[in-house]
């Protein structure tokens, strides 16, 4: 028997229901407006009213309409077929959807039910199993999606049969198991799972180890990112997050990437949407689309659809984190996330903390961060979620609520600079503010030793040093005037310029620059470094500036240049000429 | 407004407050209009048998046996091709006497445009001023406002621009207009010959603010209307967005909200979100462009208002007073198109991105050589060459009077680079240098 309800109040979205039976906090329930059927969810509930806030817009809706409350918390539904497609907030299809506007209470289903997947069963009849352990495998697209036991089935079970290996629908039972009483449960391909509760079928959440390479060098070479890590991008509007985080899920090295447009506009998706799909990964030679999904609730859709939507991809890639995947989960932008728990909590007439957020805005940050990671599963087979989110502070002002919050929850700290976006150095992060606290790692150290080369990190932080040098450098040339200092101290500033327009700036829009590889960005730096590392003799400041223009030229052409192209090799003889002639004695 | 003979009056309300009022009525739906003692009025609030009124015209003068009549439908323009060439209210009402439009009535603030039915916008628009064209390029289904200070030509920038843009409708949404300003929109397209191509919704600084909230969704409901069923290129003017946004925080207010940053109520980001969304790219070849204003006070941008504003939109566009050569100029630093990467050089000759990205840069370094000499420092060479160029590149391409085509802007940036510098200071991409170079 569902619990039912008859609307009593309503306030925008936010809509109270007295209620003739039991609710939970966050129960589901549809709300219905004539014939449209809205979802909503419960938020608080005093004595036999319930608070709900409806996914959908309330215009039109009367006191006394029905309520029906549907037992369960808002819920992902996962099996095979997630891959490529296009979620709103709530995993509907927007594929499927007909008609140019998407009308209330429009509901498709997240997968096709009907499509049939060749199976390949992995586990064998007796074989001791519990929830997350792999039952068998389909291929989704290139991806071996695992056919898993239900996350909610708590407890030990013993497999009494498998299905053989065919194919089969998302509905169809694959396998039986057993509890210890000897009550069996029938499993399919398809399970559901409450997206606002971390997925925990693993043994160990060890330290991430491993970097994951994103193309970017600024990321890569300067405060890499660790894989199974959290990182956060704040900066003001035009200061390039968006170019960044398309740039990094075109390029990262990661089998299944997650998209959250959170409140955020709808050409930017739009844009993936017409890329994605031509676009080919060059480490697999697939399109891109194949290992992507996308979660849009772009910010004219339902505000309280968009706190749902970060909670639905970190579930997704969870999920795919427990078939031994490398997930990468991106939200663009999380602020636009805690300003919907604002607005809600507003209509709720809580009592508010700094700017009117939620006084519990850290820790729901914390928490949501706390989500990704690296885990070893029951079957000692390795997953990982890494996080990445994108923070808009109000007035670029990085002291504001959202960005204190995600800086203690998040690991790798990118700042945007306004100042860097105003001169067009892209991509914007500052050298001197953004932070990998994984360089601190040893076993980060270790890998980076292990696989860019020796005291990689050290190289690294002399790099940090050149920058710091010539920042100051140049605070002293702008007090003193050109002439009013040492000759030395423009080379210093030079250096770091060199450094600056080399390896720190990058073309996103440049079909070569765009995606620089490990290899290349090792080469590129250590080229840098060793000039920044040598002493040149120059007899006035002019001289100086003059030379590391033309440096800069060269270096920026090879950039641009295939790697190891005559044309880059040829840029790399000039920039050696070059160099040896201006070498002190 | 008439009353239908089976609509029920109310006579008894319950409180008054500056904005809205209460009273006890049953059958009443959410967002619903009403009229209260002749004053339009919508549903925003209902506890029970409790209804709470905004009364856009403000609640002076109201008695509590004042009638209620409830229409049964939130607000609706009736759309048709009739609307061309017209000037509404706030409410959709013919200004100036003439008839009422005939035509569907379609509820304003409508759904949301699914986002895989989009399509990529990629037409470019072109308006003459290289400020706009050469450096910050709009695309059609883009959303980009002016970020001027009060004393600034915009609403002159913009009427040029809507008239060169070519567009088919062009719609005006002007929300605490002065009068001479409306009626400097109406004579500029009027002496261009374009008022069959113009509607106009327009709320003067005479009319209550809070009626200013209906005139962005007005707008943009006619919008669709010529965008979707007639597949036309429309482009929507709306100005002042602070203003808006200065009638949502009354409104907020009075409703006894919490305000956010600068006395803005918290849901600012999704309210002018909602506006500025419905810029789009249609799959019939129809499209909704919008160029909004946002006057901005003492030029601070971190303002809630062009803030939220920005993280909205896809860019901004700034003007500004260029001290050196005595004219108004786009701003090159400040300003941003975000689109701008889906036309240029693809749909523009291909030396656009590079050459748009060097005259910024050396732009720059002229900021920084002016920087030097008003801090009293000797001038390099480099410095006074950049100077010059700073001076040249104002004044024959980011003013605001420049109206010259696309090609020609690049042209004329090759001819300032050779002028002033070598091939290695403007430092370009090799082949086009070669292939482009004025020598």
């Amino acid at each position: 028997m569902k619990t039912l309800g008859r609307v009593n109040g309503i306030i925008s979205n936010i809509v109270i229901a007295k209620v003739d039976g039991p609710v939970g906090q966050n129960e589901i329930c549809h709300v219905y407006c004539g014939d449209v059927r809205m979802m909503a969810e419960v938020i608080k509930v005093i004595g036999d009213e319930a608070y709900v806030q409806v996914y959908d817009s309330t215009r039109g809706l009367k006191i006394g309409d029905k309520v029906e409350f549907e037992g369960h918390m808002l819920e992902a539904t996962l099996a095979p077929g997630l891959l490529s497609r296009n979620y709103d907030g709530l995993q509907n299809d927007l594929e499927k959807m007909d008609g140019l506007f998407i009308n209330r209470g429009s509901i498709t289903d997240p997968i096709d039910f009907d499509a049939k997947w060749a199976f390949t069963p992995l586990a064998k009849v007796g074989d001791k199993v519990s929830a997350g352990a792999w039952l068998g495998e389909v291929k989704e697209q290139w991806v071996m999606h695992k056919i898993m036991v239900p996350f909610v089935m708590q407890g030990n079970y013993t497999v009494k049969s498998v299905v053989a290996a065919g194919e089969y629908k998302v509905t169809d039972t694959i396998a039986v198991v057993t509890d210890s009483d000897n009550n069996e449960y029938n499993i399919t391909m398809v399970q559901k799972w409450p997206v606002k509760q971390a997925i925990r079928c693993f043994t160990d959440k060890p330290r991430p180890s491993r970097v994951m390479e994103t193309g970017v060098r600024a990321i890569d070479t300067f405060n890499p990112l660790a894989e199974g890590g959290t990182g956060f991008i704040p900066g003001p509007f035009g200061a390039g997050k968006t170019v960044l985080q398309h740039a990094i899920s075109k390029q990262a090295e990661a089998d299944v990437i997650i998209i959250v447009a959170c409140g955020e506009r709808a050409n930017e998706v739009v844009e993936i949407f017409a890329e994605f799909p031509e676009l080919v990964d060059p480490r697999t030679g697939h399109k891109l689309m194949e290992r992507t999904i996308i979660i849009c609730n772009t910010s004219n859709m339902p505000v309280a659809a968009r706190e749902a939507s970060v909670y639905t991809g970190m579930t997704i890639g969870e999920y795919y984190r427990s078939m031994g995947l490398k997930v990468l989960v991106m939200a663009d932008s999380t602020s636009r996330w805690a300003q919907a728990l604002r607005e809600m909590s507003n209509r709720l007439e809580e009592l508010p903390g700094q700017d009117a957020f939620p006084m519990d805005l850290s820790a729901v940050i914390s928490n949501f961060y706390s989500r990704a990671g690296l885990v070893k599963l029951n079957n000692g087979a390795t997953g990982s979620v890494t996080f990445l989110g994108t923070v808009s502070p109000a007035g670029g002002n990085l002291k504001e609520p959202v960005t204190e919050s995600t800086k203690k929850a998040a690991r790798c700290f990118y700042a945007l600079s306004q100042g860097r976006a105003d001169s067009k150095r892209y991509p914007a992060i500052d050298p001197l503010d953004s932070y990998s606290k994984y360089l601190e790692y040893p076993e980060v150290v270790e890998y980076l030793d292990e696989h860019i080369e020796k005291n990689w990190v050290e190289s690294v932080y002399a790099g940090k040093t050149i920058m710091q040098r010539g920042k100051e450098a140049n605070d002293q040339i702008n007090i003193l005037g050109d002439d009013g200092v040492p000759v030395e101290y423009h080379e210093r500033f030079w250096k770091s310029e060199l450094l600056d327009s080399v390896i720190l700036q990058q073309d996103a829009f440049d079909a070569i620059d765009a995606n620089c590889p490990i290899e290349r960005q090792k080469m590129m730096y250590n080229m840098v470094l060793d000039i920044c590392r040598k002493s040149f003799d120059f007899a006035v400041f002019d001289e100086c500036s003059k030379f590391f223009k033309d440096l800069i030229y060269l270096f920026r052409q090879m950039n641009y240049s295939e790697w190891k192209s005559e044309q880059f090799e040829n840029f790399r003889s000039q920039i050696e000429a070059l160099v040896n002639s201006k070498l002190a004695k | 407004m008439t009353t239908k003979a089976f609509q029920k009056v109310y006579t008894k309300i319950d409180n008054i407050t500056k904005a809205t009022i209460t009273l006890r009525a049953t059958g009443v739906g959410n967002d619903e209009l009403a009229t209260v003692g002749g004053r339009l009025a919508q549903v925003v609030k209902i506890m029970g048998d409790k209804v709470t009124l905004q009364v856009f015209a403000g609640t002076e003068g109201l008695a509590t046996n004042s009638e209620v009549v409830f229409h049964g439908e939130p607000p609706v323009l009736r759309v048709s091709d009739a609307l061309a060439g017209r000037f509404f209210n706030a409410y959709g009402e013919p200004l100036e006497g003439g008839e009422q439009i005939e035509g569907e009535a379609r509820e304003i603030g409508g759904p949301t445009v699914n986002p895989f039915r989009r399509i990529q916008p990629s037409e470019l628009i072109a308006t003459g001023i290289a400020g706009i064209d050469l450096n910050n390029t709009i695309v059609s289904g883009q959303k980009i406002p002016f970020f001027a200070d009060p004393d600034q030509p915009y609403n002159a920038v913009m009427a040029n621009v809507a008239l060169r843009a070519k567009a088919d409708k062009i719609i005006l949404g002007g929300m605490g207009l002065t009068n001479d300003d409306f009626l400097y929109f109406k004579q500029v397209f009027e002496n261009a010959g374009a008022l069959d191509r113009i509607v106009s919704f327009v709320n003067t600084t005479d009319n209550p603010p809070v009626e200013r909230l209906l005139v962005p969704d007005m707008a943009l409901t006619a919008a669709e209307y010529f965008a979707v069923d007639k597949g036309e290129k429309v482009l929507v003017l709306l100005t002042d967005m602070t203003l808006y946004a200065d009638a949502l925080a009354i409104v907020s207010n009075r409703m006894d909200q919490i305000p956010s940053k600068d006395s803005m109520p918290g849901s600012l980001y999704s309210d002018l979100a909602k506006i500025y969304e419905k810029a789009v790219q249609l799959p019939n070849g129809g499209s909704i462009t919008i160029i909004a204003v946002t006057t901005l006070s003492g030029g601070d941008i971190t303002h809630a208002i062009p803030d939220n504003t920005g993280y909205i939109t896809e860019g901004q566009l700034f003007l500004r007073n260029d001290t050196d050569t005595g004219k108004v100029i786009v701003d090159p630093f400040r300003s941003l198109s975000r689109l701008k990467q889906l036309v240029i050089g693809k749909k523009t000759r291909e030396d656009h991105p590079q050459v748009m990205n060097a005259c910024v840069r050396l732009y720059a370094d002229a900021a920084n050589a002016k920087t030097k000499l008003e801090n009293g420092f000797d001038l390099s060479d480099y410095d006074e060459r950049a100077l010059k160029f700073a001076h040249d590149y104002s004044e024959k391409l980011l003013s605001i009077d420049v109206n010259i085509e696309i090609e020609q802007m690049l042209d004329t940036a090759w001819s300032l680079f050779a002028k002033y510098f070598s091939k290695g200071e403007v430092s370009i991409k090799q082949e086009l240098a070669e292939k482009y170079w004025k020598a």
